[in-house]
């Protein structure tokens, strides 16, 4: 199996693409949408030509808004995330836009009252926390038979390095998305990062349990083969229903991405990219990982 | 065979009556599809209730006179199927308060919206605080509990209102005051009050202004209490129809709105629509163009996965918003992994020299292990989430996790069921094709 035999290409790669997407939460970290900190986003849409972003900016400073970020959407349209407004300022907010006789249409207005982000925000971190400790135990239960070469604990091991790797890379992507495209963090990105961790586990398991059989099946039929053969053929086995799986998958996601509405798009961007990730690791990743812990450990 | 041909006749019939009903449903508006306010367009506020005036074991009765009270007004102006509930803040909040969710459909203008529910009064009865000098001037809304205690009475105890003009002495022009009539509940404690606290002060609030700070004179058993505010005529004949349609207990803060236009909506439905769409087509051609046969037939498997999803939603009913849309079709591209895994089974078993019907079953049973554990480690991910929800997560959970069911359902059975029925026996060339996958000749 040459991504067995070829492993180390595969570790380099999977660490640039690691080391990339910790720098890249370095360098420009994650931004909190409103939904967790509270405060005001409107949308706003003009029929056929935009006003200039410096007008717009000016208004808005002239109505007694600080501290707000304002961004173009689309061809004709406007971003602004600011803090709480007040009742006046609610009043005049399609005034604002309009400046001149180019009137201003708002499509969207959300706010998110302090408290509320607060108890958001704390809900996304025990939903995480749930969502891990029972991958935890669905691994110790995939894993719960004793095998040899190998202790039953070092798959499970392996499968948490990967599980890192299929969270880091689209949390990374994720910080490079923010610059680019002032996409934040908000409770769709959290529950796109929920159902990463759940999907792209269970690939990874699939591939070790494959290599277990085999295992088991030599040790039956008492035949000798080297475990990077045994798990290379495992790979084999099972890489055309892991990338088939995920290229379904991919599929749907894709027309969402593409066709799908405005609002769910950057979710489903941080989908494709994650099961992206989750599939890369559970192949060119997991089982290599595997191999080479075997050899290291055979060399003591 | 011919009752495996049966039965796959029947799922087909079943699937494709299915689809008609759901379409007759959408179409003849018996049992449309339920959509969320991002979808439809609409406004949501979320108020806090400011229970600082309310003795604890009355909060559940305060908090359900206030969505009854904005219900009431709500229906009044006439919007189309709004939704006004109450909610507790989860145990991690920083705080515990106390919220009323409004949904009004079809209201896309945040102000009016605003107007609408602000325009109910706040009725509170309040008793001066014993030892407390009446304030004669300088009393504001937020000094106010330093004087006045609550009573027992609130906006909920208000039967009716009615204007009335009390002659004035000597002659002068008749002031118009306000009479406000209790229930019978409220009739009672007001007797009771009054009976309990004579020569105590009495303060009237509305919207959390003093109006009137009476002294309690005698009982009053017959369950009426005058407001005389130096009201003009018609302030006090907006009060008083204002609070005929009800007043709310306690004081209500805005913390929180969502607006979503029509025009919005209509875009996100569309969109969502198309992308369903080109999803379901393209999955399924995928899946054809690797799998073969077995892939035509997860194809049809898939349409008729789509078609009992989108029957539940109607009857269920779920509401549906972008995010749902966005779950539904996640839910397709993972439909088709059963049969993946399935095919890609079966086809180890045929190289295995196994005949096709065995290689089949075989295929089935084999990959059951691998897609339980896939459905669960969903299922897990889709119970946390709708746990962690917000409205819009958890009609993404509610979807996402139905999918999962439903597909388990669709992928396994109606695929088993098709492909035992189609016959094909023979070690020839064609029948090889057909079942085999990918590069494969």
């Amino acid at each position: 199996m040459f991504i067995v035999s070829n492993r180390n290409i595969f570790f380099l790669a999977s660490a640039v693409l690691f080391t990339a997407a910790i720098l890249a939460l370095g360098v420009f970290g994650l931004k909190m949408s409103i939904e967790f900190t509270g405060g005001t986003l409107v949308e706003v849409s003009y029929e056929s030509i935009r006003t200039s972003p410096e007008i717009i900016s000016e208004s808005l400073d002239a109505a007694g808004l600080t501290g707000y970020s304002l961004r173009e959407s689309g061809e004709l349209g406007y971003t602004l995330r600011t803090g709480s407004l007040s009742d006046e300022q609610r009043t005049f907010l399609a005034s604002m836009f309009t400046v001149g006789d180019n009137e201003a249409k708002i499509d969207q207005l959300s706010e998110i009252g302090p408290t509320i982000g607060v108890e958001l925000r704390n809900k996304a971190f025990v939903a995480l926390g749930l969502v891990l400790v029972c991958i935890l135990l669905f691994i110790a239960f995939a894993f719960r038979k004793v095998s040899v070469p190998i202790s039953s604990w070092l798959y499970g091991f392996i499968a948490l390095v990967t599980l890192v790797f299929d969270v880091v890379v689209p949390l990374g992507f994720f910080a490079l998305l923010g610059v680019v495209s002032g996409a934040q963090v908000d409770t769709l990105f959290v529950t796109a990062m929920l159902t990463i961790l759940g999907y792209s586990v269970h690939d990874t398991i699939v591939v070790f349990d494959r290599v277990r059989e085999n295992l088991r099946i030599n040790a039956e039929r008492g035949r000798r083969e080297d475990f990077a053969a045994t798990a290379g053929r495992a790979l084999g086995q099972t890489i055309t229903r892991s990338i088939n799986t995920s290229m379904t998958t991919l599929i749907s996601l894709a027309a969402l991405y593409l066709l799908g509405p405005e609002s769910t798009r950057v979710f489903a961007l941080t989908l494709l990219v994650g099961i992206v990730a989750g599939t890369y690791s559970s192949i060119f990743l997991a089982t290599p990982l595997l191999v080479a812990v075997e050899r290291w450990r055979a060399k003591r | 065979m011919w009752q495996r041909r049966v039965a796959a006749l029947f799922i087909l019939l079943v699937g494709a009556g299915l689809g008609w009903w759901v379409m007759s449903n959408q179409t003849s508006s018996s049992r449309p599809f339920k959509l969320g306010l991002d979808l439809s367009g609409g406004t949501q506020l979320v108020y806090r209730a400011d229970l600082s005036s309310i003795t604890t074991n009355d909060v559940g009765e305060s908090m359900e006179a206030l969505r009854d009270t904005i219900e009431r007004r709500v229906n009044l102006f006439g919007v189309g199927e709004p939704i006004v509930q109450t909610q507790t803040s989860g145990p991690l909040a920083a705080e515990r308060e106390e919220r009323l969710i409004i949904e009004l459909p079809g209201v896309t203008d945040t102000n009016e919206a605003i107007r609408l529910i602000g325009q109910t009064p706040v009725l509170e009865f309040r008793l001066l605080k014993e030892g407390v000098e009446p304030p004669s001037e300088g009393l504001t809304p937020e000094n106010t509990n330093d004087y006045f205690e609550p009573s027992a009475i609130t906006g909920k105890d208000l039967a009716s209102a009615q204007l009335q003009f009390n002659q004035s002495f000597a002659g002068g022009p008749s002031e118009p005051v306000v009479v406000l009539k209790f229930n019978a509940e409220g009739s009672r404690a007001f007797a009771e009050l009054t009976r309990d606290n004579v020569g105590r002060y009495f303060g009237i609030f509305l919207d959390g202004v003093a109006i009137s700070i009476p002294i309690i004179r005698e009982s009053i058993p017959d369950g009426t209490a005058v407001i005389s505010g130096g009201f003009l005529p018609e302030e006090a004949r907006e009060l008083a129809r204002n609070l005929n349609y009800g007043a709310l207990p306690v004081p209500i803060e805005l913390i929180s709105t969502q607006t979503v236009s029509a025009t919005l909506g209509e875009e996100t439905v569309r969109d969502g629509l198309m992308a369903g769409l080109w999803g379901v087509g393209f999955v399924a051609l995928f899946m054809v163009i690797w799998y073969r046969l077995p892939g035509l037939i997860a194809g049809v498997a898939l349409a008729v996965y789509v078609v009992v999803m989108l029957a539940l939603f109607q009857l269920i009913p779920v509401t549906l918003t972008a995010a749902g849309i966005a779950a539904f079709i996640l839910s397709v591209g993972m439909a088709v992994d059963a049969n993946v895994l399935i095919f890609e089974r079966t086809r180890e078993e045929l190289l295995a020299g196994k005949n096709i019907d065995e290689a089949i079953r075989e295929g089935f049973s084999r990959a059951w292990l691998s897609i339980r554990d896939s459905n669960i480690s969903s299922m897990i991910t889709a119970v946390i989430l709708f746990w962690f929800g917000t409205s819009l997560i958890k009609g993404f959970a509610l979807v996402f996790g139905l999918g999962v069911l439903v597909s388990m359902l669709t992928a396994i059975t109606v695929s088993r069921t098709l492909l035992m029925s189609v016959g094909l026996h023979a070690r020839d060339g064609f029948t090889r094709f057909v079942f085999g996958s990918g590069f494969q000749k």
